[in-house]
């Protein structure tokens, strides 16, 4: 179940059950992709990329650690709105969201 | 009528409630997830399939039991439940809560905690890369979402949780490269022994499988170092316990030395803290059946690391001292049986901590080039040059040397560092002190504050 985008890069996760669900289209960086109903925003960026965000802080990625929204590496932007916990955030259908802060995006991460 | 907030809907938050509603009362539970359950009875999102038995093996007869009981009092209407939201400050009889609407808040008259545990994790030089996860995170992905992390995966820590998870990996059809036990086996027999006079059943069934990993599990291992590339892990460098150098290639790495509790609302709310040498952290102090001040209670894995059968019984138990203290009439005879119980766990939940200690020498042994806060990047040499100046309390090294600092709040970083902190002092734990926690617990989106702030 090896996918790669449109980077050619592979996505970290894969499916091992539940693989029946409707299908949820969204947008990662511009870029239409497929999830499914019940994703969490975690699972459906991570199964088509390597990781969340860049990191703040050195080189590396970040793509979550705790999942149990007690890390907060997982925070991610959307075009739109507020900024989400990937980890803990359901996924919605035409969800627009975004690996680096949008231009406009003003603040500090916590 | 008196109002008792309970936050958390793990077995302690769900078993007090009931205690309370069967009492008369209609307790608000505040639950950071969409469904009641915890952490290890989680429930996955609805238009999931797999039946419990998949998902809680040989505990699926419990989970479905706590998860009918909470449905049934939803049903009945005689909980308040508000899911999805986290409590990140507590003031005077007022919660306020994170969720879906901005600057909700929530009044109480008493209070129980019942906020479980979260992965205790090392440093391991490399782990501040995307694909290192913790055993936790790789459980709930293939609890909750039905996903591996990875492609092949190397787990590594000590405790229950490492076989468990592993077992359920392999069971789901994931590639399990290796699963890597610091705990020598002379250790986890001493304290195997223990567990096994507690509980035998319990014992056995982690027997089984452990047996099932094969030799894909080694215990009294060293991590050196996880090798990284680009897109995350490559490789894990180890020894085993007879010194011999090993490199298991992976590309994910899940990491965890049993569990931490987690104490920071317990902390706002006024609790006083022992540091314990069994469990090698600072525990909130109670008395036997969970009072910890004034009108505040505390249950679960976020008071002693006892499992979820242990949460049930102490959820119970701190739900009817709190209907004792309110004058209400609770079923004594219940309560003795109950607190007979936990002890019996108490002594099983010692021995698992002894048979799968924190490892402290590899903490202590860190290059000084090691990421220790993954949050901030600040590492472990960096804070071995702050101790001089900021001397040995941890909050002074916090604020001087920024570990601690970050969005985790410390929760994955503050162990390690207070073991780095007494091997440049030569202080005990309990002499270099404890973090304190500070309000908002998880950091809150600004208009949460922005409101607080208008009202204050
Ligand atoms: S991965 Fe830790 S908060 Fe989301």
């Amino acid at each position: 179940m090896s996918r790669v985008n449109a980077a050619g890069e592979k996505g970290r996760l894969i499916r091992l059950a539940e693989s029946d669900r409707a299908p949820l289209p969204f947008y990662l960086d511009g870029v239409e992709r497929q999830a499914m109903q019940g994703d969490t925003v975690l699972t459906a960026v991570l199964l088509s990329a390597g990781g969340l965000r860049s990191a703040e802080f050195g080189l590396e990625k970040r793509a979550g650690f705790c999942l149990m929204g007690a890390c907060q590496d997982c925070w991610m932007w959307q075009e739109d709105g507020p900024r989400i916990r990937a980890c803990s955030t359901p996924l919605k259908a035409g969800m627009r969201l975004l690996t680096d802060p949008p231009k406009t995006w003003p603040g500090e991460l916590p | 009528m008196t109002r008792v907030l309970i936050v958390g809907a793990g077995p302690a938050g769900i078993r007090a409630a009931a205690e309370l509603a069967g009492a008369g009362l209609r307790p608000v539970v505040v639950d950071e997830g969409a469904r009641a359950g915890g952490q290890i009875y989680r429930r996955p999102p609805e238009m999931f399939s797999r039946p419990a038995k998949v998902l809680y093996g040989s505990e699926a007869g419990k989970a479905g039991a706590l998860h009918g009981l909470f449905d049934a009092l939803l049903a009945e209407d005689r909980v308040d439940y508000l899911p999805n939201r986290t409590v990140v400050g507590l003031s005077d009889g007022v919660a306020h809560l994170v969720g879906p609407e901005i600057g909700e808040r929530c009044t109480f008259d008493r209070l129980i905690l019942a906020t479980g545990a979260m992965d205790r994790v090392a440093p391991v030089p490399g782990w501040q890369a995307a694909g290192v996860y913790t055993l936790g995170a790789a459980q709930i992905a293939l609890k909750a979402q039905g996903v591996a992390l990875g492609r092949r995966i190397v787990l590594a820590g000590s405790g229950p949780l490492l076989t468990l998870v592993a077992a359920q990996l392999l069971k789901a059809g994931a590639d399990v490269a290796a699963v890597l036990d610091t705990a020598p086996l002379a250790t986890q027999m001493r304290g195997g022994l223990k567990m096994a006079l507690a509980r035998p059943g319990v014992t056995a069934r982690g027997l089984m499988l452990r047996a099932r990993l094969g030799r894909r599990f080694r215990a009294g291992v060293s991590l050196e170092r996880i090798e990284t590339g680009p897109s995350g892990p490559k490789a894990l460098h180890w020894y085993d316990a007879a010194g011999r150098s090993h490199t298991t290639t992976c590309d994910t790495v899940a990491l965890g030395w049993h569990l931490r509790a987690e104490t920071a609302l317990a902390d706002l709310a006024g609790s006083a803290f022992d540091w314990s040498e069994t469990w090698a952290q600072w525990l909130p102090r109670t008395d036997v059946e969970g009072r910890a001040a004034d009108g505040l209670y505390l249950a679960g894995d976020g008071l002693r690391i006892l499992g979820a059968d242990g949460a049930e019984l102490a959820g119970r138990v701190a739900a009817r001292a709190c209907l004792a203290d309110l004058g209400l009439s609770t079923d004594p005879a219940a309560q003795s049986r109950d607190l007979k119980r936990l002890r019996k766990m108490r002594r099983f939940a010692e021995g698992v901590a002894s048979a799968f200690p924190w490892p402290a020498q590899m903490v202590r042994d860190l290059p000084d080039e090691t990421v220790l806060c993954r949050c901030e990047g600040v590492t472990a040499g960096e804070l071995r040059d702050t101790v001089p100046l900021s001397g040995p309390d941890a909050n002074r090294v916090k604020s001087l040397g920024r570990v601690g600092m970050g969005r985790c709040q410390g929760r994955y970083c503050q162990l390690a560092a207070a073991e780095l902190i007494s091997e440049t002092t030569r202080l005990s734990s309990a002499e270099v002190g404890r973090l304190r926690a500070q309000p908002p617990v998880r950091p809150a989106p600004v208009a949460a504050l922005v409101s607080d702030h208008d009202e204050d």
